[in-house]
């Protein structure tokens, strides 16, 4: 065979084989938002569910969701930052730090519903924090730390050496070197990682089922108070999330608009994720130009 | 191709070693010195011992093949190999021993300053660029910052090209502009010392000679200590030139002896062509 003509070939598989997934994904997406579309509307997206009659929302499960994802970010985020910056920047490459890479990676490798069980056990029954949004955020922070440490090292990993001794030939510390130099050169890469781990959180149902638990209260929304039990803000509170309620439906709705109600939450799962993704890229397109003059 | 520095058939007249005391032949001060240097990376020792003296204001060149340790000499001189390599022996820098435990390295380095082999500007504006290392010292009055941004960028000779897009990214400049402003944040903290590790060696002819010229002027108010690969520069610019071999400084002169009349074989053949 020519090189030419195998030129050839592997091009038209590859093309066929991304052809395809590209196919695969569109079609997934078109699916689910057209067949959601039509359920959605102000109402359905403001009102609380209902469980045994039809005209149910989802008001209170789409905060839930959002909530429960600033609470996990504000908990792991700093965590992550701080594993990555001393993994990449101050670690000693020995067996040591080699086992705590490995550590990272079994972690990540964990089954969210472990995750959930595991959660349950600590978070719910031992510290008795009871089915709540905290446990959910922290049985969250678990399945999302592995992960978002790994792509922060990489992001911080990715910046040039070069930059580092920059900084110390100025005779500045190696703290401020890291934190003034290399985080801002490695932001968009960081955020990226935090873009993908919140799409990952905001679709996570196993792990939260025995953690937030399944079950919404009603929520008054003109109460800010976080100590009360029907404010929105109260970490203490059962809350279902989006993606829970989706499976709860499925398993064992019985309101008679269960199809419509599970097909919109999706979409609206769905259309949440890509949102958060493009805000977040723009935001951080902004931030990057702000820190760095480019 | 190595060439024995004892081969007997090269007479008697080469010797093995011949470095000269700049003190002795020059009225400039010796700002630097350093004492039975030697630098291990584990228990590879890639400096085997390095006693050389370098002259106030005067450019200093440091040649010799890959891997004959110059680089590893100039990065031990501000303790840029800490937590790298092992540095024995003394560094004096004004009489004080710099390669000891309780010296304060930031400020040390802050007047030994060091420009890298590839620019490496920080990913903030050129005028950013300046200023970073004195705002982190605590300098924080604008008109005193305007106005190290220009002596800097203007003794670096940057200063025409870029002053209307001092807010612009760094990064958005080409090579040589960049290892020039480099050398512009380098000065900009007021250092003693600059450290040039082949500054000019990711540059084109046109910005390498933009950076040399700019070199001669700085060294009336700065020392200049540079590792270079290419001979030439080092016959244009420097003042003294120490020719390394294999770890170890093999000879040390006035840059335009060792270029005529070199004292050891080894240092006539590099500077002759026959190998590095």
């Amino acid at each position: 065979m020519n090189p030419k003509l195998s030129n050839r070939i592997a091009i038209s598989v590859l093309y066929v084989i991304s052809g395809t997934i590209i196919v695969i994904l569109a079609a997934l997406l078109g699916y689910i938002i057209i067949s959601g579309l039509p359920a959605i509307n102000w109402h359905f997206l403001t009102s609380p569910a209902r469980a045994f009659t039809s005209g149910g929302g989802i008001g209170i499960q789409l905060f839930n969701s959002f909530y429960l994802l600033i609470l996990t970010m504000l908990i792991s985020f700093p965590i992550a930052l701080g594993a990555g910056i001393y993994l990449n920047e101050y670690a000693k490459q020995n067996w040591v730090t080699a086992l705590v890479r490995t550590a990272i990676e079994i972690l990540s490798s964990l089954p969210s519903v472990v995750v959930g069980l595991f959660g349950f056990l600590i978070f719910v029954v031992q510290f008795d924090f009871g089915f709540s949004i905290l446990s959910g955020a922290f049985a969250l922070t678990f399945f999302n730390l592995p992960l978002l440490t790994r792509s922060i090292e990489e992001a911080l990993a990715a910046v040039p050496n070069a930059q580092r001794e920059g900084g110390l030939a100025l005779g500045l510390s190696k703290w401020e070197t890291v934190t003034h130099i290399i985080v801002p050169a490695a932001l968009p890469a960081i955020l990226t990682g935090v873009i993908l781990s919140a799409g990952r959180i905001f679709g996570e149902a196993a792990a939260l089922i025995f953690t937030a638990g399944q079950s919404a209260p009603a929520l008054n929304f003109a109460d800010w108070n976080p100590f009360n039990m029907t404010s929105p803000l109260n970490p203490m509170r059962p809350a279902e999330t989006l993606a829970v309620h989706i499976w709860k439906i499925n398993s064992e709705g019985i309101m008679p608009d269960a199809k419509a109600i599970s097909s919109g939450s999706s979409a609206v799962l769905v259309i949440s994720v890509l949102a958060f993704n493009l805000l977040a890229r723009f935001v951080g397109k902004r931030l990057f130009k702000r820190l760095t003059a480019s | 191709m190595l060439i024995n520095p004892t081969s007997p058939h090269q007479g008697d007249s080469w010797l093995e070693r011949n470095i000269v005391d700049p003190s002795e032949r020059h009225d400039s001060p010796i700002v630097l010195e350093t004492k039975q240097l030697r630098v291990f990376y584990g228990e590879n020792e890639a400096i085997h011992e390095g006693d050389l003296k370098f002259p106030e204001h005067q450019i200093t060149a440091l040649i010799g093949p890959s891997g004959s340790g110059k680089s590893t000499f100039l990065r031990s001189l501000n303790r840029m190999n800490d937590g790298v390599a092992t540095v024995k022996g003394q560094i004096l820098y004004r009489g004080v021993d710099v390669n000891q435990p309780e010296i304060d390295v930031y400020e040390m380095r802050r007047r030994i300053g060091m420009v890298f082999q590839r620019p490496n500007p920080f990913s903030k504006s050129i005028y950013d660029n300046i200023v970073f290392a004195l705002r982190r010292r605590g300098v924080t009055d604008k008109a005193t910052l305007d106005e190290i941004v220009e002596t800097s960028l203007k003794q670096a000779a940057i200063w025409d090209e870029v002053k209307d897009s001092l807010q612009k990214s760094a990064l958005a400049l080409s090579g040589g502009q960049q290892q020039r402003l480099c050398i512009a944040r380098a000065i900009a903290v007021q250092p003693d010392i600059l450290l040039l590790d082949e500054p000019a060696s990711a540059l084109d002819p046109i910005s390498t000679g933009k950076l040399e010229e700019t070199l001669m002027t700085l060294k009336q108010k700065y020392t200049i200590i540079i590792v270079t690969h290419n001979m030439q520069q080092a016959a244009r610019i420097s003042d003294y030139t120490a020719f390394f071999n294999m770890g170890r400084a093999l000879e040390y002169n006035e840059t335009s002896k060792i270029f005529t009349r070199p004292k050891v074989q080894l240092t006539n053949n590099y500077v002759a062509g026959d190998f590095g």
